[in-house]
């Protein structure tokens, strides 16, 4: 194959546009793969997420998860470089399986939880975030 | 070890046997994410907490991984069982190996 200079710049550029992109997705799919081992998920249930619905600083997003009968829950922002956030593990002492916590957005995206019931079973939830100014730095 | 890294933990110092009580923490701390650039373009490493653990008289109440998409400053709130009289101890590990602690005492009335 004869590549032009500029059909080899041409390339990188669409790459460089497009792989980020595929990535962020995978990355998220693969993440909650990675929790639940495959495991079929339910939509909402008991799990409940809460976030407000436009932040106007992505660096501090108040979020609170809410899923009674939970032993673990997983925090994902779809939209975020890398979409891991942090997982709630409740001991056997955990008074509700609720927690809340600030969290960085890049920008806006969904932000998705998945909770592991204590019966095996995997619940998701997810809401939409609009961001006004992005919290990743750069 | 980053500077200035302190924790604060606002808990009832009293409860009724059984009682459920909210706990709320807050730990100073720049939660540098690995993903910003300094004015020479450099890459600023990352340096994060990265777990966070509750227990009470040495049974969990909450054990969290932390990334960093983790806010400056790690805020968090949850709710613990207060079965008798004891200790809560908090922990934070840091991504540099420090840890810092901080515990609490609660009577059961």
């Amino acid at each position: 194959m004869n590549l032009s200079r500029r059909r080899t710049l041409a390339l990188g550029a669409a790459a460089a546009i497009f792989l980020p992109r595929i990535g962020w997705a995978d990355a998220t799919t693969d993440a909650i793969a990675e929790f639940t081992g495959g495991a079929d998920l339910t939509e909402g249930g008991a799990l409940k997420l809460t976030a407000p619905e436009i932040a106007e600083n992505g660096n501090t997003v108040p979020i609170e998860v809410d899923a009674p009968g939970a032993e673990a829950i997983l925090i994902l922002a779809t939209g975020n470089p890398n979409p891991d956030v942090g997982t709630f593990h409740f001991g056997p002492l955990s008074g509700a399986q609720m927690a809340s916590t600030r969290i960085r957005l890049a920008g806006t995206q969904d932000v998705v939880a998945v909770a592991k019931m204590a019966d095996g079973t995997f619940q998701r939830a997810s809401q939409e975030v609009k961001v006004t100014i992005g919290g990743c730095g750069g | 070890m980053a500077d200035n890294v302190t924790p604060r933990v606002r808990v009832p110092s009293s409860a009724s046997a059984g009682e459920d009580i909210t706990i709320k923490t807050l730990i100073s701390h720049p939660m540098e994410s690995g993903q910003r650039k300094d004015k020479e373009g450099n890459t600023i490493p990352r340096s994060i907490i990265n777990r966070f653990v509750t227990t009470f008289n040495g049974e969990t109440v909450i054990d969290v991984t932390m990334e960093p998409a983790i806010s400056t400053n790690p805020y968090f709130e949850f709710v613990s069982k207060v079965p008798e009289s004891g200790t809560f101890e908090f922990t934070w590990y840091d991504d540099d190996g420090s840890v810092y602690t901080e515990s609490k005492d609660i009577t059961v009335e």
